[in-house]
C-alpha cells in the first residue's frame, strides 16, 4: 500500500516536473497518469498491490471533490449573477455533447464492423 | 503536541474546534458517509449525487457557523490533496480497457473527440451569448470531464477552480439523469454508443449510471471518461490560448 502510493506519488511529481521543464499545458497529474499508462504498457501488466490500492482510491473518488466544491461559498455572487446562463449552458451542451458522440459511434461502429478489412487503428490516448 | 486543558465552557470548545483542521476533516468526512448513506436508501437516485449532497451538507454547517472556506480548507486540504495521485491512478482502469481501445479504436477515437468538442464550444459558446461573465465562461468550458482533471484546466484558461468543480458535478448529476431517455428518443440503444456518450459528456457521475444500465455500457462510459479527461486535458489548454490570441 505504501510503495503504491509512492509509485502514484512518484508519477505526480515526475508529471508535474515534465510539465514545468517543458512548459505543457497540461495538468501534472494527468501527464503523470500517461507516464504510469506507458509504464504498464512496458510492463506488460499491472502490479497486483499498485491494483488493489488504486482500485481503493478510485472507490472513493468523490469524496475528493467535495473541498473544492465547497469552495462554491466563494461564488455564491458570481451564480447569483450568471445563473440562467450556467443553467442553459449545461442543459444545452450536455445535450449536445451526449448526442454527438452517440451518434458517430452508432453510425461509425456499423459501418466498421460491415467492412471486413477492417483492423484496430494506431490511436492512443 | 500537548493540547491546553479545555475551559469548561462551550463557547471556548468551540472556538478550538472552530479554528482546528481536525473538526473541517472529520465534517467532510462525516457529511459524505451520511450522503453515501441516503444515496443507497433512495436506490441510488442520480438526483441524490453523494458529492452534491455532501457540499449542501457542509456549505450549509459553515455558513450557520459563520466559518469562512479559508479555515475550512485547512482542515479539508488533506482530502483535496489526494486529487493529484487518484488522478494518476486513474492509468489502471483505463490500462484495464485497453482492449476494447484497440478494438474500437477508429470509432471511438472519431466520436470522442466530436461529442468532447460539441459539448465545450457548445457550452463556451452558450454562456458568452447569454452574457455570462469571462470567469464563468472559462470556468464552464472543461464542465464534462471529471473534476480531478477539469479544475486543472480551469485553472490553466483562467477560470476558478472551485467554480468548475461545482459546474462539473451539476453537469454529471443533468446528464446522469437525461442520457438514457434522450439517447432512446434519438433511436440510439446500441449498448456502446450510449455508454461513449455518457462516459464522454458526464464522465464519472454518468459513468455510475452507465454501470446501472449494463456491463458494456459502463465499460465504454468508464473508457470515454478517462480518454475525454486525457483528450481536454491536453487539447482544450492549447486551442483556449490560440483562440483567445487569434480573438
Amino acid at each position: 500500500m505504501l510503495q503504491s502510493l509512492t509509485v502514484l506519488l512518484l508519477c505526480q511529481l515526475a508529471g508535474e516536473v515534465l510539465v514545468r521543464l517543458l512548459h505543457l499545458p497540461v495538468p501534472g497529474p494527468v501527464c503523470g497518469m500517461v507516464l504510469l499508462f506507458a509504464g504498464f504498457c512496458l510492463l506488460g501488466r499491472i502490479p497486483d498491490a499498485l491494483a488493489r490500492t488504486a482500485d481503493g482510491m478510485l472507490a472513493n473518488i468523490s469524496l475528493l471533490f467535495v473541498p473544492a466544491g465547497v469552495g462554491v461559498m466563494l461564488h455564491f455572487d458570481l451564480i447569483a449573477a450568471d445563473w440562467a446562463a450556467i443553467a442553459v449552458g449545461i442543459i444545452l451542451s450536455t445535450t449536445a455533447g451526449l448526442i454527438l458522440t452517440a451518434l458517430p459511434m452508432h453510425l461509425l461502429r456499423r459501418r466498421h464492423a460491415a467492412d471486413p478489412a477492417a483492423s484496430p487503428g494506431k490511436e492512443q490516448p | 503536541m500537548q493540547q491546553p486543558v479545555l475551559p469548561p465552557e462551550v463557547q471556548d470548545l468551540w472556538v478550538y474546534l472552530s479554528a482546528s483542521p481536525l473538526f473541517h476533516l472529520t465534517l467532510t468526512l462525516a457529511a459524505f458517509v451520511l450522503a453515501q448513506a441516503l444515496f443507497r436508501r433512495s436506490g441510488g437516485s442520480p438526483l441524490l449525487n453523494p458529492v452534491l449532497l455532501t457540499v449542501v451538507m457542509v456549505v450549509l454547517v459553515l455558513l450557520a457557523t459563520g466559518t469562512d472556506y479559508r479555515t475550512y480548507f485547512q482542515g479539508a486540504q488533506f482530502v483535496h490533496f489526494l486529487l493529484g495521485p487518484v488522478t494518476v491512478a486513474l492509468a489502471i482502469p483505463l490500462y484495464r480497457q485497453r482492449a476494447m481501445l484497440l478494438r474500437y479504436a477508429v470509432p471511438l477515437v472519431a466520436s470522442l473527440l466530436i461529442g468532447s468538442a460539441t459539448a465545450v464550444i457548445s457550452a463556451v459558446i452558450t454562456v458568452q451569448m447569454m452574457g455570462g461573465r469571462a470567469d464563468t465562461v472559462s470556468s464552464m468550458a472543461p464542465k464534462s470531464i471529471t473534476a480531478a482533471v477539469a479544475m486543472g484546466v480551469s485553472e490553466q484558461i483562467g477560470g476558478l477552480p472551485s467554480l468548475t468543480a461545482v459546474l462539473v458535478m451539476m453537469t454529471g448529476v443533468f446528464g446522469a439523469v437525461t442520457a438514457p431517455a434522450l439517447l432512446r428518443l434519438c433511436g440510439i440503444t446500441d449498448p456502446a454508443a450510449v455508454g461513449l456518450a455518457i462516459g464522454t459528456a458526464s464522465h464519472g457521475i454518468g459513468t455510475a449510471r452507465a454501470l446501472q444500465l449494463g456491463e458494456t455500457c459502463g465499460a465504454f462510459s468508464g473508457l470515454a471518461m478517462g480518454l475525454n479527461a486525457v483528450a481536454t486535458a491536453l487539447l482544450l489548454p492549447v486551442l483556449w490560448h490560440l483562440a483567445m490570441n487569434w480573438l
